[in-house]
This record gives structure tokens, sequence and C-alpha cells, in this order.
């Protein structure tokens, strides 16, 4: 690809622990993600997958080598530059995680309120559209108790993609769903992303939603092993 | 309510409320227990408070409704009616240029017999010549003709129910015989002077009359002498002019330093200590509850605040969020706090007839007290929050 990539690693290395307990996690890891691209990110589990996710996202301080996402050096970051990074990224979790004292579509707001440009009226109109995109157009005004499983996710995934980011980092999304409910999420994810041109990066041990990939990559013992196209 | 709460506000309120308002606001039962924590804090605070208000209040009563410009007192007394000095100083204070009148004040303490029980109380008597009106209270200069016959008195009609129903009997009409210090006595009317936790009851009396409570040796010694100055004189000048002429153990007041000596003294006292005691307690119990308010609020939310910085909210950010629900609850529950402590003032003042006001300063001060209580806590609090590591919620 001829683009940028929006995350580069270079000899992207971490450890857990210290002095005799000191367990390496993540090993020389040379990875390029391009715009636009959806990367499935596979292993068992300790082989340092969300480590790595936690890293891209700005949540975890770099120890060494180099680690530029959407233009900015995450190694030696202050914290001020690395919750403005966050700020850029959207994010699925496992578990939805999503307030409960907020509503479907006052939940997928408070990702727009960090935006101080955009007046409420614009903020509610943009998070009642992802959550029409969603399919929960008739549930905005749900409490997430009132919400099925799956129904939540899709929140979380309106939520995680009303800001338009460069880029969404997703892990194990549909651990927690069905079958049919998983694949629904993943769809979505996959058509708002083509739509907004962001690339995702998934975590994932779902075999069924291997094929919305564009590049699946294998990671064991905290190295890359695969690099399939 | 239009100009309060204008339409463009609630309606923005209605579609996004504070992220704090909508924590506290999402359980109701957590957000009525923490209410009703912080309002009986206040209560707490503010019976304390208002107890020491009452007894401060009361206890210059008497000096702020005296009439006159400098106050002689007996040097080492440290309230009134603690320590007299001879009567004859005062004919010598008259001379100095500028004094228009001198007039001695008797305040001493007596034994009271309650009219309807027969038991014995505590008075407190307060005697002047009455063709000097030395008080300012009209029920008694409209009574100086009553206190001049011999053995009369009158009766506050705010003293301690101890005293006995001395205001309902005399309503009725009844010719109310009692004996102070063992002399058999009438009251002669009533007046509204008011009573403290110290002082159970008052009498006023004519200086003839107490002369013959106390006897002649009583009387030549004056609890208090009262000067009046000429119009337009210097009263500094004239206090330098007693204090050359007096000698060492009397001692010159103007008004604030005579009402200021009252209060100091029963300020410390141990029941002004006690109240003190019981406010800082208040606040404390108002401390402690606000935090295990806003502690499990934080600690319930722990993954959701963790989301919140991981999608990217600042720490600052989320800390600003505590300290709203802080000052929410404190606001909150400061209104019914202030509410039940109105209807328990007026409640405690039926019983004891020591009258308890909630005064705006005593309020203010203690909706300030409130807000730093939820604020003390919310800084407790905000400590279990950074533990909220964004990390761990992938």
């Amino acid at each position: 690809m001829s683009q940028m990539p929006v995350i580069t690693a270079k000899k992207l290395n971490h450890t857990f622990g210290k002095g005799t307990l000191r367990k390496p996690v993540l090993s020389d890891i040379d990875l390029e993600i391009y715009p636009g691209e959806i990367v499935i990110l596979t292993g068992p589990s300790g082989s340092g997958k969300t480590t790595l996710l936690s890293l891209m996202g700005g949540l975890r301080s770099v120890q060494e080598g180099s680690l530029k996402v959407l233009d900015q050096e995450l190694c030696e970051a202050s914290k001020k530059q690395l919750v403005q990074v966050r700020s850029r990224i959207g994010y699925i979790f496992q578990a939805h995680n999503l307030l409960e004292c907020l509503t479907a579509q006052q939940n997928v707001g408070m990702s727009l309120r960090l935006h101080k440009d955009l007046s409420l009226v614009e903020r509610i109109n943009r998070s009642v559209a992802i959550l029409h995109a969603v399919g929960l157009g008739h549930r905005i005004n749900y409490y997430p108790d009132d919400l099925s499983g799956g129904q939540k996710q899709r929140v979380a995934i309106a939520r995680a993609l009303v800001s338009q980011p460069k880029m969404v980092l997703a892990d194990e999304p549909t651990a927690a769903l069905d079958s049919k409910s998983g694949r629904d999420v993943v769809e979505i994810m996959q058509q708002l992303a083509k739509e907004q041109g962001c690339t995702i990066l998934l975590v994932t041990h779902d075999n069924r939603i291997l094929d919305v990939a564009d590049r699946i990559i294998h990671m064991e013992d905290g190295r890359l092993a695969t690099n399939a196209a | 309510m239009y100009f309060l709460f204008p339409k463009k506000l609630v309606s923005r309120f209605a579609q996004e409320p504070p992220l704090a308002w909508s924590q506290l606001s999402h359980q109701k039962v957590r957000l009525i227990v923490g209410l009703a924590g912080i309002s009986f804090a206040n209560i707490l605070i503010f019976m304390q408070v208002g107890f020491r208000a009452a007894m401060f209040d009361g206890v210059s009563r008497i000096q702020e409704h005296l009439q006159g410009d400098l106050f002689l007192v007996n040097k080492t007394g440290q309230f009134l009616g603690n320590k007299t000095f001879s009567k004859a100083q005062l004919y010598r204070a008259n001379a100095i240029a500028g004094i228009a009148s001198v007039d001695p004040l008797y305040y001493s303490r007596s034994s009271w017999v309650n009219p309807k029980t027969k038991e014995l109380a505590d008075v407190n008597i307060i005697a002047f010549n009455p063709a000097r009106s030395v008080m300012d209270l009209p029920e008694i200069q409209g009574q100086l003709s009553t206190i001049v016959q011999q053995d009369t008195v009158l009766f506050d009609s705010k003293s301690l129910a101890s005293l006995g129903p001395v205001s309902e009997l005399f309503n009725t009409g009844e010719s109310i015989n009692t004996a102070v210090s063992g002399r058999k006595m009438w009251v002669g009317g009533l007046y509204s002077l008011g009573s403290s936790l110290f002082k159970q009851g008052h009498i006023v009396m004519s200086d003839t009359n107490y002369l013959r409570v106390v006897g002649q040796a009583g009387a030549d010694e004056v609890h208090l002498g009262i000067i009046t100055l000429e119009p337009g004189t210097n009263p500094d000048a004239v206090i330098q002019g007693l204090q050359r002429l007096l000698p060492q153990d009397i001692k010159v007041l103007n008004r604030q330093e005579f009402i200021a000596l009252e209060q100091g003294y029963w300020a410390k006292q141990p029941p002004g200590i006690i109240f003190n005691f019981g406010t800082v307690m208040g606040f404390i119990v108002g401390i402690v509850i606000v935090y295990q308010v806003l502690y499990t609020d934080v600690n319930d939310h722990l993954p959701e605040y963790a989301t919140l910085k991981a999608i990217g909210y600042a720490d600052l950010q989320l800390l600003g969020i505590i300290f709203q629900e802080a000052l929410i609850l404190g606001v909150l529950g400061f209104l019914p706090g202030f509410a039940c402590s109105v209807g328990m003032y007026g409640l405690l003042g039926n019983l004891t007839r020591v009258a308890i006001v909630m005064r705006f300063d005593v309020a203010l001060q203690v909706f300030i007290l409130t807000l730093l209580m939820c604020l003390i806590s919310a800084a407790l609090a905000v400590r279990k929050l950074q533990s909220a590591d964004p990390a761990d919620v992938f």
C-alpha cells in the first residue's frame, strides 16, 4: 500500500513483573497497519494480544522500542499526549462497559462530549443517527439494563464509531454474544468502518468472524507468527 | 420561574444532564440514603450551633437592653453580678465634666418560690432606682410606678418553666405571692426579656425593695454603674478622667466592651466547649457519610470510569465528576436538613422557653460547613478513582 501506515511498531518489547519474576509479554514486534484495513489478531490466551492492543490504544506506557499511532510516538509520550491519542481512537471492549445511568443515546454522546466544537444538537443528532445505523433506532432512550447483550454491544460500537475515529480497537467484541448477534455486530462494524474509511484492529478467538478480515495476524508467546494476507 | 430556569437550560439539562447528576439520580435509594445522612449531619450541626447561638444571644441580653454610654464594673468581675464595688464611687464619678448622670444597678442571684408548687428555684434580680429608667424595654418603662410599691416586682414572662406558671396565673387576674430570698413579695406586672441556659429567669424591682431583700450592707455595694454622657461629649476623654479619679479596682467599659466581657466569660464555660465539640462531631459524621456514598459510587462504577479514561477523558475531568457529585449531595442534603432544623428549633423553643431562632448567618455558616464537608469527602474518595486503570478494561 502506498499510504502512510496508521500504526507502525518497531522492535516493540514489553515485560511484566520485576527481577526474577520478570516475564516478557511482547518481544520484537514489527508491524504496520494501513488506513482502511480490517486486521484480526488471533492467538492463544497469554500470547500478548491484549497487551499489544492496550499499548496501541495508549492505555499502557510503551517500555521499549517504537510505537507510532496516528503520527504520535507513544514511547515516552506524556500523559497528556496519551489522553490525546485515546480521544482519537474508538474502543470496543469485551464487556460493553456502558454507563448504567445513561440512556443509549447519552452513552454514545459521552464520547462526543469530548469534542468541544460540537453543539448539543449536533451531538444528539449524530448519536441518534449512529444508533439508527447499528439498528437500534427504536432503543434510543433505553437504559443499558433494558437492552439485550447484543444490543448493548451495538451501543458500544456506536459509541466507538460516533466520533468517526481513524482507528477502532476491539477486544473480543463477540465473546459474550451468541453466534447470530456476534455475526451482526461484526458486520455492522465492517460496514461502518468501510463507510468512514477507518482502520479496525480486532482481537478475537471467534473463528466464525475471521472472514471479515483483510489480514489475519497470529500471535504466539509474544511474537507475531504468521502474516497471512 | 422563567428567569430562574430559562427554557433552554432546562431542555439542555433534560437532554444531557451532567454525568454527576445522572450517576446520583440513577440509584434513587442510595441517593435518598445519602441525602438523609447529610441532612442528619446538618441537623446535628444546626442543633449545636443553634444551642450555642441561643446561649450567647441570651447571655448579653440584659447588657443590650441597658441604656447608657459607659459602664463601671469591678475590675475582677468576670460577668455581671460577679463582683461589686462601693456605691460611693458613683457619686465621685458624677463630678466629671461631660457626664449627665450615673445610675447604680444591682444584679444578683437569689432564691425564688414557685407560686404553684412552692418549690425553690433560682431567679436573678435586676434592681434600680425607678425614678430613672435604665432599661429600654417599654414594658418596664410603662410599669415603673408599679415597682415603686412595696415588695412588688415585675416578672419576665419568658422565664423558664421551673419558676412556675406566673404569667398564666397573672393573666387570669390572680394575685401571686412568692418569696424572694425568704422575703414575701408580689408580682405586680409582666415584661418580656428572655432567659438563657444559664439564667432561669429575671425579676425587676426597685432599689428600695432590693434594700429590703438584702439589707443596708448589700445595698451599699453595687454591681454596675451606668453612665450617661451629655450629648456631644468625647467618651475617650471621660474614660481617661474616670480612670484617674476612681480607685484601681474599678474598670470603665464602653458598650461593646461591656457586652464582649459577658459573652467572653460564658463562651469559656464548659457548655460552650461541649457545643463546639458537638459541631465538630456532626461535621465528621457528615464527612464519613458523604465519603461512603461517593466511595461506593466510584467503586461500583470503576470499570465505567476506566472506560471513560480509555475513550479520552482526562483524570481531571473525572475528578470533576466526583466533586460535582459531592456538591450536589451537599446542596440537596442541606435543604431538608435546614427545614428539619427550623422545626426542631421551634419545638425546642417551646419545650424549654429558651428562644432558638434560625439566624441567617448561622444557616450560611452551616451551609458552608456542609459544602466543605462534602468537598473533603470527595477529596478522600477520588483516591479510589486513581485505581481505575484504563489498561484493565481490555
